[in-house]
């Protein structure tokens, strides 16, 4: 095989690579565990600061 | 022990501050080259003073000092936030801050001097290249450290970027670095001819998208949800937005050198790599500003809100613009021109520098035991100048650009040049006149903000202690 059907080989590797992630991403198996992910940055309330 | 322990915000403090003090510092070299190219006579006849030293001294110290300290104040904030630990290392992380500065005060030294290796960015002497190699390291252990004991599952997306950033960065400097020393000043890169070019700049591209891009993200995606009191807009884009965005920008380093003698699908691949950016880009910008749908009336009175949706809208331009002036026919005309410093400016000051500011106004009170910034009306009084001043800016740049770039090509009938060099430089002295003005309102801005964060601080309590949370 030529380094050209190598380099389609890969390509359509990598296009294969991101449409897997999409997919992963948007599966609905995902969604409770990115909704707790999401809340991680307002966990910290607005109390938990340090006393004037 | 959550509850029985605290996070910690020295060294988050310290680098904070610096931010500031750093920020101020690289602007005025800005302004101060700026009216250079108006007025050479300002250079004195001091060589140290020559607008070829002090230009990298002003793009090392925006760059690497007040970008630098703001990416390491806000990522070791964040890191022991989303992970509800404290920090890994604490010693480690004092080194770092210690190292950073020491490596800033030796870039400001060495660069009026003349000692330099030529590469843009990475004009820093091998000496120092050694020492921010061990820096960077160090910054890794703290904060993969402090990741790896983490109390959650999930490692959040702002530490995905942030992560990005910090190895990515170290690859970059080590590679692009490699050098053969001479004596204890001088070294020669181990590449040669185009290779080096190569390298040069697929280093350069990269410490855009990963030094000035994905750490700023980081940025956007813990602080715009903290701002706005709601979670990002979309957790499932953010992680197609991470993959797909740090897997294109590797490649986009040749757009960099078209029309040289990299070979030719070096240069299209590059351009084709840099047009496919928008996408990841943009979904990148949409995340951040739609966290505000359905709040938007949050913007008309909260102007730390006001300085990361503006930000925002700026990389988006940016991004836009980057994909744009990658295409070889639109190159052709925008290349070493003015252009591309208005490009630069509406990424790094209206991007890079607003949501680092808009970042700031959120973390000082905070890491300072205060409820809120010193002044709110001095918060929007910096917005507002700051804005201005971008506009400014790269309104002027791009002007300028566009101009020269149709002055440079014009022919007449016989195939002379219609226009000498020294005509589109005289042509460009009114656009230099307003890049100083929008550059000194900038500064400004900046200045306002220290005042405040001088009297926040002055106010607050310098030794304040978060306590670590259970995570939810």
């Amino acid at each position: 095989m030529d380094a050209g059907t190598w380099r389609g080989i890969f390509t359509v590797l990598m296009l294969l690579l991101f449409v897997a992630v999409c997919i992963w991403a948007f599966s609905g198996r995902r969604k409770t565990d990115f909704e707790e992910a999401s809340r991680l940055p307002l966990d910290e309330d607005d109390q938990n600061r340090p006393p004037a | 022990m959550a509850g029985s322990e605290s996070y910690n915000d020295g060294v988050v403090r310290q680098f904070a501050v610096m931010t500031v003090v750093w920020g101020i510092v690289g602007m005025l070299v800005g302004v101060i080259i700026a009216a250079q190219l108006m007025w050479p006579a300002l250079n004195f006849d001091v060589p140290w003073l020559s607008f070829g030293r002090l230009r990298p001294l002003h793009t090392n110290a925006v760059i690497f000092a007040f970008g630098g300290c703001a990416l390491m104040a806000t990522s070791l904030y964040v890191v022991q936030r989303t992970c509800h630990v404290r920090l890994f290392a604490g010693p480690l992380a004092s080194f770092v801050f210690w190292g950073w500065q020491l490596i800033i005060l030796l870039a400001a030294i060495t660069l009026p001097l003349g000692l330099t290796q030529g590469k843009e960015y990475a004009e820093l002497i091998w000496p120092i290249d050694l020492l921010i190699a061990v820096v960077w390291v160090a910054y890794g252990i703290v904060f993969f450290g402090t990741i790896a004991i983490r109390r959650v599952k999930h490692i959040y997306v702002a530490n995905w970027f942030y992560g990005a950033f910090i190895i990515t960065v170290a690859l970059l400097h080590i590679v692009n670095s490699l050098a053969m020393p001479v004596d204890a000043l001088l070294s020669y890169p181990i590449y040669a001819g185009v290779v080096d070019g190569m390298v040069q700049w697929w280093y350069g591209h990269n410490a855009v998208g990963f030094f000035l891009t994905a750490g700023f993200l980081g940025m956007m995606y813990y602080f715009v949800p903290k701002q706005a009191g709601r979670p990002i807009y979309s957790y499932r884009l953010s992680v197609v937005h991470f993959w797909a965005l740090i897997s294109i920008y590797m490649w986009a380093g040749p757009h960099h050198l078209h029309y040289t003698t990299l070979p030719d699908w070096a240069q299209s691949l590059g351009m084709v790599f840099s047009v496919l950016l928008l996408a990841p880009s943009w979904g990148g910008m949409i995340n951040g500003i739609m966290t505000l749908s359905g709040a938007w009336h949050k913007l008309r009175t909260d102007p730390i809100l006001k300085f990361m949706i503006v930000s925002l809208s700026f990389y988006g331009m940016s991004t836009f613009e980057g994909p744009m002036m990658s295409v070889k026919t639109v190159n052709a005309l925008s290349h070493y021109t003015d252009w591309t410093i208005g490009h630069v400016h509406s990424g790094a000051l209206g991007w890079v520098a607003m949501i680092s500011m808009g970042c700031l106004y959120n973390l000082i009170p905070r890491v300072f035991g205060r409820e809120q910034m010193y002044s709110e009306k001095l918060i929007d009084l910096h917005f507002w100048v700051s804005t201005i001043g971008v506009v400014l800016y790269i309104a002027s740049m791009w002007i300028a650009g566009v101009m020269q770039g149709l002055m440079w090509r014009a022919v007449n009938d016989d195939g002379t040049l219609t226009y000498s060099f020294i005509e589109s430089l005289e042509a460009t002295y009114p656009y230099y006149a307003v890049r100083l003005l929008g550059g000194l309102v900038f500064l400004v801005g900046t200045l306002i903000m220290a005042y405040n964060v001088w009297k926040t601080i002055a106010e607050g309590e310098k030794n304040a202690m978060t306590p670590v949370i259970e995570p939810a």
